[in-house]
């Protein structure tokens, strides 16, 4: 036996076969589908509807795959992207509001393959089609309320305080934080600590004084600032999915990308519009009495006759959909809300949110809750979309409103400022309720700043040149390979060839998206993969016209070679690592695959080779090599 | 097979006066380009609107312009994609004057409404396959990005190579690896190619294949140094590039014809990318021969830096 330890080989022919299985799900084409979900109130999805489902299609002559009922969902395979579509169109008009109708890629990979956790990667846009939408979220809105909150705050704390000032301003500069202006510098100092006391997140100093104007600033500390923001994004993060799940695109792909964006994009969606209509609509809450409980037999009748007291509205419970009566009467609304969070509440051990109001909005709510102790609140969410149409080539734009209550509790005792939802059903229950307060309360506006639409052909055609392009640069690399090298050529040739395989193994197990920039960087990873190979053949020719033996040659060839190659690839995969640190998707794509191409390349061009070639070589007594 | 003369002992090094003065022409040529007529920055960097339009039947680019320059849309740029039936038309928002909505954003479905109607007008076989809107500032922050990325590989590599080489090396390989981009960029600017986000992503590319190029000549360089009793730089320089030259060349080529591949037949979405690529292979292959080493040379590298450090052994300094 040669020199090469067996472990090694046995290495080499797990990762081979690891590359080959894991690499396998991408041959499995998806085929287009759609797929029909039950709304909340809808009856669920059964055989019944499914027949149903059938008969249409077959009634208007689209072609179908198969309709099958996955769990949930109904799933409608069609043969093409085309009458996907008009098979769409035909379930929506003969199901309605009540289903919800998307279109979907139906993974054709056997059961044994996904059982073991293989899967195709998934398609950019640019592969597959669909729109992107890049937004960003207004942080200077942001910031502008809290400052504004903040001044309120300050001018009923001085009042409380009985300290008397000037005046309490917003600084015109945003980001400048409060100006108070007070009477005497004993006032300035006392209000100084007053503010400092009552908020901690404000840094308080004294400001230029003339004559008997004593200015005091007050400005927001930059950590919460920074924590605003950072609370803005994943705030808005949060509200879009919420949203885009409701527009039925099977793998929406929402994140955030650097500081202040957030990227959208929904694949096989064709028409921007009605996604950009959900993604700018605009939530609003409002805190009013609520009369009586969900689902109590007097909101029941209501729904039932339709009879509904004057001064109250009938809604339905997020969620569960009961119906509840609530009174008309506006306690406080979202833009008095100042934050939201969840947590455990410590006497009940039960999940519970709390809510701090501004000082208007404290003292309205204190107002009421001590003239209401034992009675319930329910909490409002208003959603307004506009929905933008082209009449007659003139743009109408109808406002479309939908309210829900999000929480309905029990007043406990009289509060103010800050208070506390408990006995909430979870902690999930929780964190939602305080993501939808807040996204009623100051969902910072965002705004779209890339968009792009790109046809499914197009897609098609991108997947089919870059298809091409790669088999064209592989077979050419091997065909050169192989006349240049002869045998090392040919080992070097099988190593290649594993390369890409593990390659695409490797990113589709950890899921990158496969984009026209990744093939170039398969493409280029191939190109440059063979570099190893060309080392180590040229180093055992070198080492064959010094005279040594065929063996010694293999074995000094790969040990010369090996420094050269790490020096070369630690270099190479520096640069790699840097675009991967570029924010937008495109090159990080890129990056990512180069990234991993270098290690793989590495595996496959030093150590898969050198197990070929001892398995060739090792037993035999040689002459010459062929190299 | 072999190509290369195994035996070859070009002296490379005695034309350094010349390979150098043409480097040094070539980098302040590529930074007055530059300067000059600029890099034609697409649509990722300069933001604005584009669309891609097909056509059935093959048009001509002028028939396009005119069928914009009645709608109003007299600057946008129209250029044929590969093909007589495909065209990109880019233009800035301000173009339109109905897009821009109240709150001062775009609303690119009424644009391309408005330029698919002035199309549709001059000929009705023209279809919409893709469009997209990319704000100035997206483009500003990817400028910033881009430059970051760059000074962070330099900045890396340097880095490696000080630790792992010496610093004269690091010096060396970063200098050529300047050299490298700035030329590739002149020919950028000189031909006027786009220059979009794939071609930067190619530009950090051209780095990494450049530096692999000059590690595998410096390695040899070390291992050379080490090797000989009687070390003289010029002579060592000369031989590690003439022993590695074949390989230089072939690697080169192995990846030429790649990139090649993917320029003719991976379509307009990878040309820039595949372009770029090929004349920074060339660039990157000629400085690793004509230039790193002759910088080299220059600061001065000798045997006795590259000695690995001899750790003190107590047995041999006990023996007499």
């Amino acid at each position: 036996m040669s020199d090469f330890p067996r472990w090694k080989y046995a290495l080499v022919a797990l990762m081979m076969l690891f590359g080959v299985i894991y690499a396998l799900p991408n041959a499995f084409i998806p085929v287009p589908a759609v797929q029909v979900s039950a709304n909340r109130d809808a009856p669920p999805v059964d055989q019944a509807l499914r027949q149903r489902v059938e008969a249409t299609l077959q009634q208007q002559h689209i072609q179908f795959g198969k309709v099958d009922v996955h769990g949930d969902n109904l799933l409608a395979t069609f043969a093409n992207t085309d009458v996907q579509k008009s098979g769409s169109d035909a379930i929506k008009a003969l199901l309605g509001d009540e289903y919800t109708v998307a279109f979907k890629l139906q993974s054709t990979v056997p059961g044994w393959l996904s059982a073991i956790g293989a899967r195709s990667m998934p398609l950019g846009l640019d592969l597959q089609g669909g729109v992107h939408f890049l937004m960003q979220v207004d942080e200077n809105d942001v910031i502008d309320k809290q400052e504004s909150s903040y001044a309120d705050d300050i001018r009923s704390l001085l009042r409380d305080k009985k300290i008397h000032y000037e005046s309490v301003t917003r600084s015109t500069v945003r980001g400048q934080g409060v100006a108070v202006v007070l009477r005497s510098a004993e006032d300035r100092a006392k209000a100084s600590d007053a503010i400092a006391n009552e908020y901690n997140d404000l840094l308080v100093s004294n400001g230029p004084s003339t004559g008997d104007r004593f200015v005091l600033k007050a400005v927001i500390k930059p950590d919460k600032l920074r924590d605003i923001s950072r609370g803005a994004i994943t705030q808005n993060l949060q509200t879009l999915r919420n949203r885009i799940n409701a527009l039925g695109v099977s793998e929406p792909l929402i994140q955030q990308q650097g500081e202040s964006h957030i990227v959208v994009d929904l694949a096989g969606v064709q028409d921007p519009a009605e996604a950009k209509k959900l993604i700018g609509t605009v939530a609003t809450l409002e805190y009013r009495p609520g009369i009586g409980h969900p689902g109590d037999p007097q909101a029941v009748e209501a729904e039932k006759t339709g009879n509904i007291p004057p001064d109250a509205n009938l809604y339905h419970m997020r969620g569960t959909n009961l119906p509840v009566l609530v009174s008309k009467q506006v306690i406080v609304t979202g833009k008095e809300l100042v934050d939201a969070s969840s947590g455990i509440d410590q006497q009940s051990g039960t999940p519970k949110v709390d809510v701090t109001l501004n000082a208007a909005g404290a003292r309205k709510m204190s107002d009421f809750t001590n003239a209401n102790v034992g009675k319930p609140m329910a909490v409002v969410y208003v959603e307004r979309v506009t929905e933008t149409r082209m009449v007659d080539g003139k743009e109408v734009r109808t406002p479309k409103i939908t309210e829900s209550v999000i929480n309905d509790a029990n007043i406990a005792s009289p509060f103010g400022k800050q208070f506390q939802t408990t006995g909430l059903g979870s902690p999930k229950e929780a964190s939602d309720l305080a993501l939808l307060l807040k996204g009623g309360a100051f969902a910072a506006p965002v705004d779209i700043i890339e968009e792009g639409v790109i046809g499914s052909s197009l897609g098609a055609d991108n997947i089919d040149k870059g298809f091409k392009s790669v088999m064209l640069g592989l077979a050419l690399v091997l065909l050169a390979a192989a006349i240049y090298y002869k045998l090392f050529g040919l080992v070097a040739d099988i190593a290649l060839f594993f390369n890409l395989v593990i390659l695409v193994a490797v990113m589709s197990l950890i899921g990158v998206t496969l984009t026209m920039p990744g093939i170039a960087g398969i493409v280029l990873t191939l190109g440059m993969a063979i570099d190893a190979n060309v080392l180590i053949c040229e180093r055992v020719r070198e080492e064959l016209r010094n005279g040594s033996t065929p063996h010694a040659s293999i074995r000094a060839g790969y040990e010369k070679a090996w420094s050269t190659i790490l020096d070369a690839n630690v270099t190479h995969l520096i640069a790699a690592l840097a675009l991967t640190t570029m924010g937008t998707g495109a090159i990080k794509g890129f990056g990512v695959t180069l990234m991993i191409g270098i290690l793989t390349s590495l595996f496959t061009s030093v150590t898969l080779t050198h197990a070929f070639t001892a398995a060739i070589h090792g037993h035999r007594k040689l002459k010459t090599l062929s190299v | 097979m072999e190509i290369f003369n195994h035996d070859s002992n070009i002296h490379f090094l005695g034309m350094r006066k010349y390979t150098i003065t043409i480097a040094i022409l070539l980098m302040i040529g590529s930074i007055a380009l530059i300067a000059t007529r600029g890099l034609n920055y697409g649509l990722d960097f300069t933001g604005g609107i584009s669309m891609l339009v097909n056509y059935d039947k093959p048009v001509e680019i002028g028939e396009v312009r005119g069928a914009l320059a009645k709608g109003g849309f007299a600057d946008a740029v129209v250029q044929s994609l590969g093909g007589t039936r495909e065209v990109s038309i880019r233009f800035q928002a301000k173009d339109d004057k109905n897009a821009i909505q109240a709150n001062g954003t775009v609303n690119l479905d009424r644009v391309s409404a408005d330029v698919m109607k002035q199309l549709q007008v001059a000929r009705a076989d023209a279809k919409l396959k893709s469009r997209d809107f990319v704000s100035a500032e997206v483009g500003a922050e990817l400028k910033t990005d881009g430059t970051w990325a760059a000074l962070f590989v330099i900045l890396g590599i340097m880095a490696y190579l000080w630790i792992r080489f010496e610093r004269r090396f690091a010096i060396a390989a970063v200098a050529t690896e300047i050299h490298d981009v700035l030329v590739t960029l002149g020919i950028i600017a000189l031909v006027q190619r786009e220059f979009d986000m794939t071609v930067l992503a190619s530009v950090l590319a051209v780095i990494g294949y450049s530096i692999n190029d000059k590690v595998v000549v410096f390695d040899r360089i070390r291992e050379l140094f080490r090797l000989a009793r009687k070390a003289e730089p010029e002579e060592i320089l000369n031989r590690s590039i003439n022993n590695t030259l074949s390989r230089t060349i072939i690697t080169s080529l192995f990846t030429g014809i790649t990139m090649g591949a993917m320029y003719f037949i991976g379509g307009p979405a990878v040309h820039g990318f595949a372009i770029t690529m090929l004349i920074g292979i060339v660039v990157g292959t000629l400085s690793s021969i004509f230039v790193a080493s002759p910088i080299l040379l220059w600061l001065g590298v000798s045997k006795k830096d590259l000695m690995p450090v001899t750790r003190d052994n107590p047995e041999l300094a006990r023996r007499p």
